[in-house]
């Protein structure tokens, strides 16, 4: 608009912080309007480049922006109040930092010279949100705000990437003081240099002991998905005959039907991969933390195992595992270097050796193999899942809540593409499904989105069934309800004796008048034999929000499941078995 | 193992409160923090002393590290390096006690800095051990008020922490 012109144009705060994000590339914004950030929401309304998504509680909006980000590899972005609108926005700001998701979240403040006086709305959001921010900002002058998004979206979308939080006083967004705009086409910061590309040393060293492996397995995590390196590990892992486990965060980086793929790991892993992790000789940690919910007890994990451990964060490497060979880098950089290092190295795999070692691979596999008991009269959890992978042909973007319907989702949906699979694996916050599916619908309308989700999770951000209809968001909803919480029950079963201490959903909601009620379509399964017909229906039902209240066994339990305090080969493989 | 770090921090509002919840946050120790504008503006220098195992001061310099504001960091303790800190003491001394005091603060070369009727305000400074010990030496008087700045240090010869 001032090409012509050589002065740059003249805006407003507000005007500034809506025209910065629009150069930024910024679609929607998913927010809630309130006194502090009125000016902001009106220079909002004067434009069409940037959309606003009207929440109905603002943890919503960090989630629907979370999973954008999760579904499309760019920051999602955050606009609330300040006060309760800012504390609303913490816990999924929370989410976000645990899965190192890119965000911009802005947040009003009331007027500067209201700053600690404790005025109406107010809070320390650069406090509260600093354990759980990537770096948080506030605007001092109107005029640094093209400069402060600027750095919000650098920092939060480099390195390790993570939400970053920028707080607005009232006073700095004025629609009557206006400054000349520019928008920073780069920005560098001394004290903020992520390093990219890995030592080559240490990477020859990596692919040296990984060509004289006799036992490896390859362990990636959810960097693989934030790096966008899926074809490189894919190639990397096909080249090495590597078997291939994913952690929770990290499933689709390496397609789940190939028959390298030895299943998730950890907790609830299968039990090949928790046993060839324990008995590996090298292990080849790609973009992945070594998380309590993976080792089980640290002491006692893989004993015999060489690590290699590639993370742009150091601060990942050798910190609950120590690293024997840790490279720092961008995992996409880091295996470009191993493939073409593979290229040219006169290395070569121990054939023989690593038949063997898929051969007792092939003999775990038998072991447990991801069975459970199909019973006739019940609903199984685990079958609606290979269900609706049948129905959507493996090919949906699934969201999930928390407990044991996200253990059975990720056990039985089997993804074979990266950025699929949305869920909350580090904080583990019920709540996300539904406006991550939300989040994922608005951007790729065409695709299949499923929220797999539970009777208590859905009920923590069940108001955003208003929010779909004013969008048209036509997700589908899988709700296996089991009228119990199910993963509390299942510890209470297995360490408490079966007392259900507030563990027994007591008077639940009609979930299909429920449904009905705002607008959408609901559909109650309670056989067996009801489920094909209303997954049909529901899936035919394109446009159409369908939430598909699913009466699951609520004695199922998920399996394999780690013995805590163990090695990570020392499982519950069903309630009357062990290793 | 106790280890001085030091570390150049952007000399913005936030970038201190950052590092302290840092430690907060993740449990780790803080002996003394000490912290102030360098000759650039831009730049604070902050002296911490905390303790841990090799592996929690490995974490504790790479959490350190990846706070945008850090700018660069060191591990004093890592190599030859000077320390020092500043005490006042303020003690009471009747009049048979102050010769005793006096050359108590000369051999450890205190400075009186104040004195009253009643009181003399010694200032000592040294690294850690030698405040403690000086403290042990008043063992006889009554101390009325201590006050130590926390330790800062530096390495010698021609290392630097700079930019």
């Amino acid at each position: 608009m001032t090409s012509q012109n050589t002065q740059p144009e003249l805006l407003s705060g507000g005007a500034m912080l809506i025209r910065a994000l629009a150069d930024e590339g910024v679609e929607y914004v998913y927010g809630y309007p309130g006194g502090a950030v009125l000016h902001i929401y009106d220079a909002m309304f004067q434009q069409h480049q940037v959309k606003h998504v009207l929440v109905r509680h603002e943890q919503a909006a960090t989630h629907m922006a979370d999973a954008y980000a999760r579904a499309s590899g760019k920051a999602g972005v955050v606009l609330v109040t300040s006060g309760p609108g800012a504390t609303n926005a913490v816990t999924g700001i929370a989410t976000a930092y645990m899965d190192s998701i890119p965000m911009v979240v802005i947040c009003g403040q009331v007027m500067s010279h209201l700053i600690g006086d404790d005025a109406f709305q107010e809070t320390d959001m650069l406090g509260i949100s600093r354990p759980i921010v990537k770096h948080n900002m506030s605007v001092r002058r109107p005029e640094d705000i093209p400069y402060l998004v600027k750095k919000a979206f650098y920092i939060a979308q480099s390195g390790r990437p993570g939400p970053v939080v920028l707080d607005i006083p009232k006073d700095m967004t004025i629609p009557s003081q206006k400054f000349p705009y520019e928008y920073p086409k780069e920005i560098k910061l001394r004290s903020y240099n992520p390093n990219a590309k890995g030592h080559p040393g240490q990477i020859k060293k990596a692919l040296t002991t990984l060509l004289a492996a006799k036992r490896p397995v390859l362990y990636s995590g959810g960097g693989v998905i934030l790096g966008q390196a899926s074809d490189e590990l894919t190639t990397l892992a096909r080249k090495l005959n590597l078997p291939v486990t994913n952690t929770l965060m990290g499933l689709g980086a390496y397609p789940a039907s190939d028959p390298q793929f030895i299943g998730m790991l950890g907790m609830h892993g299968s039990y090949e991969a928790n046993q060839a992790m324990h008995n590996a000789d090298v292990i080849f940690a790609v973009g992945a933390r070594f998380d309590d919910r993976v080792t089980n007890a640290t002491k006692k994990f893989c004993p015999n195992a060489t690590i290699i451990h590639i993370d742009i964060d150091p601060a990942s490497i050798s910190k609950t595992i120590n690293a024997h060979i840790p490279i720092v880098g961008l995992v996409k950089p880091v295996l470009q270097e191993m493939l073409q290092q593979l290229e040219k190295n006169q290395g070569q795999l121990d054939q023989q050796a690593l038949g063997q070692w898929w051969q007792q691979i092939q003999q775990w596999r038998e072991v447990h193999g991801g069975r459970y008991d199909h019973n006739p009269s019940l609903l199984k959890p685990q079958a609606v899942i290979e269900a609706v992978h049948r129905h959507t042909k493996g090919d949906a973007y699934v969201t999930s809540d928390v407990g044991q319907h996200q253990m059975f989702a990720a056990q039985y949906y089997k993804f074979d593409k990266p950025n699929r699979w949305i869920n909350s694996g580090g904080l583990g916050t019920m709540g996300f499904g539904l406006p991550a599916a939300m989040g994922v619908k608005l951007h790729y309308p065409d695709a299949e989105v499923v929220c797999v989700t539970g009777e208590g999770s859905i009920q923590m951000n069940i108001q955003e069934l208003s929010t779909c209809k004013q969008y048209g968001l036509g997700v589908k909803i899988i709700n296996l309800n089991n009228g119990y919480l199910g993963m509390v029950k299942q510890w209470q079963d297995m360490n408490y004796d079966s007392r259900y201490s507030s563990s027994y959903m007591d008077s639940l909601p009609d979930f299909v008048k429920l449904a009905e009620a705002y607008g959408h379509v609901g559909i109650r399964v309670t056989k067996a034999e009801e489920l094909e017909p209303a997954l049909e229906r529901a899936f035919a039902l394109k446009d159409k929000l369908v939430f598909l209240d699913i009466h699951v066994d609520p004695t199922e339990h998920v399996y394999p499941m780690q013995i805590p305090g163990g090695a990570m080969n020392e499982m519950f493989l069903s309630k009357t078995e062990r290793t | 193992m106790r280890h001085i770090l030091s570390v150049l921090l952007e000399n913005e509002s936030g970038a201190l409160a950052r590092v302290v919840g840092l430690f907060a946050q993740r449990g780790y120790n803080i002996d003394s923090l000490t912290v102030a504008a360098t000759e650039d503006p831009t730049i604070s220098r902050l002296t911490l002393v905390t303790r841990g195992d090799d592996q929690v001061i490995e974490q504790i310099t790479k959490q350190l590290h990846k706070l945008i504001e850090v700018v660069k960091l060191a591990d004093l303790s890592e190599s030859a390096h000077i320390e020092r800190e500043l005490m006042m003491v303020k003690v009471k001394t009747t009049a048979e006690q102050r010769e005793e005091v006096k050359r108590c603060a000369d051999i450890f070369r205190g400075q009186i800095i104040d004195i009253t009727a009643n009181t003399y305000t010694i200032q000592v400074v040294g690294t850690s051990e030698k405040l403690e010990a000086f403290i042990e030496a008043l063992s006889g008087t009554q101390i009325l008020e201590t006050v130590r700045s926390g330790v800062s240090g530096i390495s010698r010869g021609e290392r630097t922490l700079s930019l």
